[in-house]
């Protein structure tokens, strides 16, 4: 189970990975689609597709010669539910911190 | 509520940044770095020592909820007022190795400004452990939380 979920954290820890992964979340897009919006070499892309299928944040389906991808957005929560802790305790935190210096009042 | 916060933790690399802007003027925002009442208020915990210069060091304690006290330390690097904190940074009494913190403090506008961390950790292994952190503290309050349902019903 942790070895999963480090898996899916590297996925989307890649910038490349998450760009993809908004692409996606929109509407499902053939890899062709996918890789046409980015100026990186296409073997590269197929790569970061094939990571991401492997853990499982996007889905294959065949379509003739073409696959086209979806999300996986029960995977998708699972993996933002994850990092998202780590991101609310700072910004809790920050929060905190900007109100209490927008009321601060200088000691005299 | 808008997420201000945005953590940047690029795969396999033992570093990760946090940035976020703030509605205040750069000044403010380094004072509540630097001031020890207001960072004991922000941060939850009771500062034990700040010195604010190159070569000074710091130590936070925490309370949890069940009494236990936690320590933080470490060692100022360098510091330019309005500019720069370079610090490192320990939980002590935990696995957990040193880490190097870089603050950069930026003026945006004569209201607004920008806070930039980048943490530096012993190892990749290390900065995933401590992301995961308070996943796990909030996995491990749920159970406490059921625990304690549990115990109500079985008295």
């Amino acid at each position: 189970m942790m070895n999963l979920r480090r898996d899916v954290f590297q996925a989307i820890a890649d910038p490349t990975r998450r760009a993809i992964l908004l692409l996606v979340a929109s509407q499902s897009l053939t890899a062709g689609a996918i890789a046409s919006n980015f100026d990186t070499a296409r073997p590269t892309v197929s790569k970061h597709l094939q990571i991401l299928t492997e853990c499982e944040l996007l889905e294959q389906e065949q379509n003739g010669r073409e696959i086209t991808y979806h999300i996986n957005a029960k995977k998708m929560k699972e993996v933002a539910d994850f990092i998202e802790p780590f991101r609310n305790m700072w910004d809790d935190r920050f929060n905190k911190l900007e109100s209490i210096m927008q009321n601060y009042k200088p000691k005299k | 509520m808008e997420r201000k916060t945005k953590i940047d933790a690029e795969s396999g690399k033992q570093e990760l940044t946090i940035t976020r802007e703030f509605d205040l003027p750069l000044d403010l925002l380094f004072k509540a770095y630097t001031d020890a009442e207001i960072v004991e208020q922000w941060m939850g915990t009771k500062v034990l020592k700040l010195e604010n210069k190159k070569h000074g060091a710091y130590q936070f304690e925490t309370t949890d909820p069940k009494g236990n006290k936690h320590g933080f330390n470490g060692v100022i690097h360098e510091f330019v007022p309005n500019q720069k904190i370079i610090r490192t940074f320990e939980m002590e009494n935990t696995p957990f190795s040193v880490q190097l913190e870089f603050l950069d403090f930026i003026k945006l506008s004569n209201d607004t400004c920008k806070l930039n961390i980048h943490v530096v950790y012993r190892s990749v292994a290390q900065r995933d452990q401590i992301l995961q952190l308070p996943f796990a503290q909030g996995i491990n309050m749920a159970h406490n939380r059921l625990q304690d349902i549990v115990l109500k019903l079985t008295k």
